[in-house]
């Protein structure tokens, strides 16, 4: 091992800027600022409502496409991040309920006479941002160790968080537990002493979806750019030569999973405020389902493929509820055994062949 | 401490380094120098007793089945051993015991003479220095042969370091070196799931080199390979002898021979036979190939 050959070897690091991205940085830009403002006030909303999703759908490729540990329980960590969201959001409404008192609406009903300590701080814009990240961060933590630590894998790891999503479902359900039960919370009219139902605050509130979205993009692309990420890939493909080599992947699997269902949460508070509602719903085993099939049509261990995936499948899912409501789950059905069977990439696999034949001929 | 102490010390060392002198035989401990005051630093391998890997009495059962029958094994320090036996004769067990991924029902297992094998997880005793190669080739299929050897390079391996890592020089040269030693230069920018399953094998070795380990375990090394890449890893093998300590698990008896009779012939090999989970015999080729019991259940099938 003496003498270091003259041949030089070609080591293939795309930078984090390639030719594509930047291009695909300035058209969303350019869309986001130039073209958002003027459209109908329903797209505005869907726009960004979709854009929330395809956060999800990356945080998902992240954790699922790139470190193959597929989860059927981030539905949870994005209702959490919206349910703190939420409670700011019930807070701002101040005297403005049909109660027309300090305490949220459902509280009142409910003969509650004062805040439970869920609450401590709630009317703190700050403080909900840190219950955004650290709500969801923390379970997924807690969660995680103990199931990484038991090498919980596979598609047992998988029923144990659609297990956890759905005991979380039923604890949101009852009014006991202080989150407004099955009507969750709604009616909302401010958000940072700004009146939040004028087109100019959904346009604000897209764009800054849109951004945040960007950054996100950005952020898993260093990710699995890194020597970081190129282990999380290795965990994936073979697991015990990770551990044989010496990498203890309790704590790669446990971060990548932490962050992945903080971007879920951040996801979550940016819904919340374009939809107008957050309820237990968002927790039922469908919803962490549906993200899982974005990621796959899209494209898995692709970062553009989770972010197609949830636009095309959002948007299909809204022209098919108006066009056929009752066929929508049915096409949904269709359309994950279709991706399985015959497009394992996903869509971006598909332009890919369809590329590499035009190359051909 | 009192002069007369000092003085006593000294009039010792002073002998040992004359009787040193005068027996060569005392010397050979492993490349680390006896003396008197000399620190063990935990989670160090401690090899100056001339042994890297100590393997006493392990029993592991399933379900009732012994894999391993009170098995005991002892390795010297820059060694290269075989270890043949039929299949079933737990030979994988214990090289799970080894490192980390079984633990045995008793005995006890150390590398070198401070640290206890049965203590460490997976990736603590790798980073200890012993590495395993897995029957199966076992490679990261998604990413090319030089991302590969990257990861398995000796570096730190906490999660905020390889986050912001960057490949420095020094592993850049050790990885040009690695992959001319394994032939797979020119591929270097394949993705390894491409490869022939013989370049598999000889990139998990690369990998295995890149961790710089101290002790090398391999299981069936040569499985699937051709006749000239099974002799180009019989070379391989024979210059890391010395460098690293080795033990090989093989069918392939004449990829053993190869083995035996290669390389620095003056030191004797040794190669055992296991069979139903303990040693069955111990020894130089010709004395084990005229075993009458080895026959019987191995070599005369």
């Amino acid at each position: 091992m003496s003498s270091i050959s003259a041949i030089a070897i070609p080591i293939q690091r795309t930078s984090l800027f390639s030719n594509g991205v930047r291009r695909g940085l300035v058209a969303s830009l350019v869309l986001l600022f130039a073209v958002v403002p003027f459209l109908p006030d329903f797209y505005v909303t869907l726009l960004g409502k979709i854009m929330c999703f395809a956060i999800c759908a990356l945080a998902m490729d992240l954790i699922w496409g790139y470190t193959g540990i597929l989860s059927l329980g981030h539905g949870l960590f994005f209702a959490l991040g919206g349910y703190a969201m939420g409670m700011y959001l019930m807070r701002q409404i101040g005297r403005d309920g049909v109660y027309k008192q300090d305490l949220p609406d459902f509280m009142v009903f409910l003969d509650w006479k004062e805040l439970p300590w869920q609450w401590t701080g709630s009317e703190h814009f700050f403080w909900a941002m840190i219950l955004v990240v650290a709500a969801p961060g923390l379970l997924a933590f807690v969660f995680g160790y103990f199931a990484f630590r038991s090498r919980i894998k596979g598609v047992y790891f998988s029923i144990i968080t659609q297990a956890m999503t759905f005991a979380a479902m039923l604890l949101f359900f009852r009014n006991e537990t202080g989150f407004g039960g099955n009507n969750g919370f709604t009616d909302f009219k401010r958000i940072l002493d700004i009146p939040i139902a004028t087109p100019s605050m959904r346009i604000a509130l897209c764009v800054i979806t849109g951004l945040v979205l960007i950054g996100f993009y950005l952020i898993a692309r260093y990710i699995v750019q890194s020597k970081y990420g190129r282990v999380l890939q290795a965990i994936r493909d073979a697991e015990s030569r990770v551990l044989f080599t010496g990498y203890n992947t309790l704590w790669y699997k446990l971060s990548i999973w932490t962050i992945s269902a903080m971007m879920c949460g951040v996801a979550g508070a940016l819904y919340v405020p374009q939809v107008g509602i957050i309820n237990p719903g968002e927790m039922s085993p469908a919803a962490s389902i549906e993200i899982a099939i974005w990621a796959a049509v899209g494209g898995r261990a692709t970062l553009i493929g989770p972010i197609l995936g949830a636009f095309f499948v959002n948007g299909a899912k809204s022209w098919f509820t108006v066009a056929f409501p009752e066929f929508w789950l049915y096409f949904l059905g269709a359309l994950f055994i279709a991706v399985t069977l015959f497009l394992p990439q996903g869509i971006v696999g598909l332009i890919r062949k369809l590329a590499n034949k035009r190359g051909q001929s | 401490m009192t002069p007369e102490l000092l003085e006593a010390g000294a009039l010792r060392r002073e002998a040992y380094e004359a009787k040193r002198n005068a027996d060569e035989s005392i010397s050979q401990s492993g490349g680390q120098s006896a003396s008197f005051a000399r620190v063990v630093q935990p989670n160090v391998v401690d090899m100056s007793a001339g042994g890297i890997l100590y393997v006493d009495e392990i029993t592991v059962s399933f379900d009732g089945f012994r894999a391993l029958n009170k098995l005991s094994l002892d390795i010297r320090v820059g060694e290269l051993r075989c270890i043949i036996g039929p299949n079933g004769a737990g030979k994988t067990t214990m090289m799970d015991v080894i490192t980390g991924k079984t633990k045995p029902d008793s005995g006890k297992a150390f590398f070198g003479s401070n640290i206890d094998l049965l203590r460490l997880r997976e990736s603590e005793i790798a980073e200890r220095g012993i590495g395993r190669k897995f029957q199966k080739p076992t490679v990261f299929e998604q990413l090319s042969v030089f991302e590969n050897l990257e990861l398995a390079a000796k570096t730190d391996r906490r999660v905020r370091r390889t986050m912001f890592a960057k490949l420095r020089p020094s592993e850049l040269d050790q990885l040009h070196a690695t992959l001319t030693l394994i032939h797979l230069e020119k591929d270097s920018a394949r993705i390894a799931g491409n490869l022939s399953h013989g370049q598999k094998q000889w990139l998990e070795i690369g990998m295995l080199l890149m961790q710089n380990p101290k002790l090398l375990l391999l299981d069936e090394p040569v499985a699937g390979m051709t006749d000239e890449e099974t002799e180009r890893t019989a070379e391989l093998f024979l210059s890391l002898e010395g460098k690293h300590s080795l033990v090989v698990v093989e069918h392939d008896m004449k990829f053993i021979g190869e083995l035996l009779n290669g390389g620095q012939r003056e030191k004797k090999k040794v190669v055992t036979v296991l069979h139903e989970g303990s040693v069955l015999a111990e020894g130089s080729l010709a004395d084990v190939q005229s075993n009458e019991r080895v026959i019987e259940v191995y070599l005369g099938r």
